[in-house]
């Protein structure tokens, strides 16, 4: 008895280890250095708050946090719109080797690499793109149009970059969903969009809170996206990042622009867990 | 005086398997009509095209004489207790039985003190605030059908709604459901593969079999007077004896079992018919052990007790008639007159030939056969 507590015990740390050590050395060790430096002084290395005072002294700073902050939650909002009738379909509509077909169409974007489907994208939309090509030709428009750069367009890629990991969550519990009780809803004179509502998005609200945390974190951290199709005009926070390390190499003023990214997200998904009465262990633990 | 719903000729194709083969009928306002089945025959399709979930491929359904085709479910006036029950679980107990009348757009305490009622009809007066998992089955099953009731429907459909209940309860809620009924005087439709069931709450039952129904009647009618080999074979027990029919010098119809015994029988049949493959139906209870002589219209069998199967009120002989394989059910009134009988014995039995059945052989496969 005690010997096989002891085995277990040696297992555990056998495998726990590697995973605390990676934490520690790759997230921990960086983090506590990068906080280090967001507090002092570039050059000199005195203590300062001057890296945090910037960001609100300099409008260019907060508005493009509070731009970012705000298309990070519509595109996450869209998300969650415009997935849950794929999922419902895909879950409920389809039967046998549909659903696993589509899925897959789902899936296929996501094997290339973002830069290559951001491509997809500019090949597409640009003035000499395909779309303005075969609009001119059918005469809808005289001349092509720019239809990148302009912050629709950088929604609409981001929002195509982050539908697959809210619809996977979703469908996951959607499937639960005995389609008895969407009867049921609809025999007792519901609606459908009753039905919608006091049924199907109930039940899907542990999937959508899911796939809403992951989706807002990478959208908010996104870079390649909102960077190449939004173009100049549409300035990320992630850039401002890029900009202080890469162009000024003001590596504290990077780092405390990142804290101030890392502490709106948190603070969001809080709000977000609150407002929809999740609680943050049960939603990891679906 | 016109009926709460009127089946007219409805069929149901799936492919090109017929589920529900042009079956009819009427249900008078507050009664218990069931339909009864084996699994697989079509009644949960029936149901859901009354409910609106299925579009029939022919014939017409009326509710007190309003057609409702094209009419889609959340606008009939029936609802429907499904098989699975299907009670919200994002709901408490209040909330699923409120579902309906919110629907509607009824607000306020009206709402409260509806849902407060009808909980207390059903006997659960105080779980208004528990969570769908926190109940028992058979709770459940209460909610399930409160859920429905307080909508006051023109029909209240039930898909096998004890399916999922232990044997001691299904009992007791059996007794609970027709209580309920006839409290409430709703028309009920239910739904069994039962035939007890069927039998105790029942005004009217509907055999069915194969997607079409096979007799509509009384419980009592079905029991006594089946009109086909299913209907004998699978509403009650019964001795199922395989024999073929001839005639006899004074024309009478003969029934004879393994080339031994000849039957009279009660039946007259058409000439036709005579010769072929026949099966006769006797009740357990209709068999007579040791009946004596000089009755009239009355057939004796000499028979051996192959065993005693004795279960209190529903004891029962198992017999087998001298020089065949054959074996019979004998039911055994525990009146005392019949310890002396023991295994091995050798008896008379006898039956009143009014009380015996012959129909033209067809094997179903009954599923329900335990
Ligand atoms: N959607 C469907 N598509 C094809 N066939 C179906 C469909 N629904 C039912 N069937 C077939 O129709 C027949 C009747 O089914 P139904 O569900 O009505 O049976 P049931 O009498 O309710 O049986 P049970 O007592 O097991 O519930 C079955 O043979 C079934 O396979
Ligand atoms: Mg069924």
């Amino acid at each position: 008895m005690m010997k096989n507590r002891q085995h277990i015990k040696w297992g555990f740390l056998f495998f726990f280890l590697p995973v605390v050590l990676w934490l520690f050395l790759l997230i921990v060790l960086p983090h506590l250095e990068l906080l280090r430096l967001s507090f002092t002084k570039a050059n000199t290395g005195k203590l300062t708050l001057d890296n945090y005072l910037a960001f609100f002294r300099e409008p260019i700073y907060w508005l493009t946090f509070v731009r970012t902050a705000g298309y990070s939650i519509l595109v996450t909002f869209l998300v969650m719109v415009i997935s849950l009738p794929v999922s419902f379909y895909i879950s409920k509509m389809v039967r046998g080797r549909m659903t696993g077909a589509l899925m897959i169409l789902i899936l296929v974007p996501f094997w290339v690499s973002e830069l290559i489907r951001v491509y997809g994208w500019m090949i597409l939309l640009r003035e000499s793109g395909i779309l303005n090509h075969f609009l001119v030709t059918l005469g809808f428009f005289k001349e092509p149009v720019e239809m990148l750069y302009n912050d629709i367009t950088m929604i609409m890629g981001l929002v195509y970059t982050s539908m697959l990991f809210m619809v996977v969550p979703v469908i996951g519990v959607m499937d639960d969903l005995d389609n008895s009780i969407i009867e049921a809803a609809y025999d007792l004179g519901a609606s459908k969009i009753a039905i919608w509502r006091t049924i199907i998005i109930p039940h899907c609200a542990s999937g959508l809170v899911n796939g809403g945390i992951i989706v807002f974190m990478l959208v908010l951290g996104s870079y390649l996206t909102p960077n190449l199709m939004g173009g100049k005009n549409s300035l990320w926070f992630t850039e401002q990042i890029y900009n202080q390390i890469i162009l000024y190499f003001n590596w504290n003023q990077g780092a405390a622009f990142g804290f101030l990214l890392l502490a709106l997200s948190s603070l969001i998904i809080w709000v977000l867990l609150k407002l929809t009465k999740q609680n943050l262990k049960e939603v990891v633990k679906k | 005086m016109e009926s709460a719903l009127s089946v007219q000729n409805v069929t149901k194709r799936f492919g090109d398997f017929t589920a529900v083969d042009q079956v009819s009928f009427e249900v008078e306002d507050g009664k218990f009509f069931s339909i009864l089945g084996p699994s697989g025959c079509g009644k949960t399709t029936l149901l859901r095209m009354i409910a609106g979930f299925y579009k029939p491929d022919g014939g017409t359904l009326l509710f007190n004489g309003k057609n409702m085709d094209g009419v889609a479910p959340n606008k009939r006036p029936v609802n429907l207790v499904f098989q699975n029950l299907a009670l919200f679980p994002m709901m408490n107990v209040h909330e699923n039985i409120a579902f309906g009348l919110r629907r509607r757009g009824e607000r306020g305490p009206e709402v409260d003190r509806k849902v407060r009622s009808l909980l207390e009809r059903v006997g659960l007066p105080e779980s208004g605030k528990k969570q769908i998992s926190q109940l028992s089955g058979g709770q459940k099953q209460r909610i399930a059908i409160a859920r429905c009731l307080i909508m006051e429907p023109t029909v209240l459909l039930l898909d096998e709604p004890l399916g999922a209940l232990d044997a001691k309860l299904r009992e007791h809620m059996k007794v609970e459901l027709k209580t309920l009924q006839s409290q409430v005087g709703t028309t009920f439709v239910y739904i069994t593969h039962d035939q007890s069931e069927a039998m105790v709450m029942s005004d009217t039952v509907a055999v069915m079999n194969n997607g079409h129904f096979e007799q509509i009647g009384t419980p009592q009618e079905l029991y006594h007077e089946p009109k086909s080999s299913f209907v004998a074979q699978f509403v009650g027990n019964n001795n199922k004896l395989r024999v073929r029919l001839h005639r006899d010098a004074e024309g009478d119809t003969i029934a004879r079992y393994s080339d031994r015994y000849d039957f009279k029988l009660a039946q007259k049949f058409e000439q036709s018919g005579l010769e072929d493959e026949y099966d006769l139906f006797i009740r357990p209870e209709a068999v007579i052990i040791n009946p004596g002589e000089g009755r009239e219209n009355f057939q004796t069998v000499p028979v051996d007790v192959t065993s005693i199967l004795f279960d209190g009120g529903n004891s029962r002989l198992m017999v087998k008639p001298l020089g065949t394989e054959g074996e019979l059910v004998v039911a055994l009134p525990q009146t005392r007159e019949y310890d002396s009988i023991r295994s091995g014995d050798r008896i008379q039995v006898g039956w009143d030939l009014n009380k015996t059945v012959c129909f033209k052989r067809s094997d179903w496969k009954l599923y329900d056969e335990e």
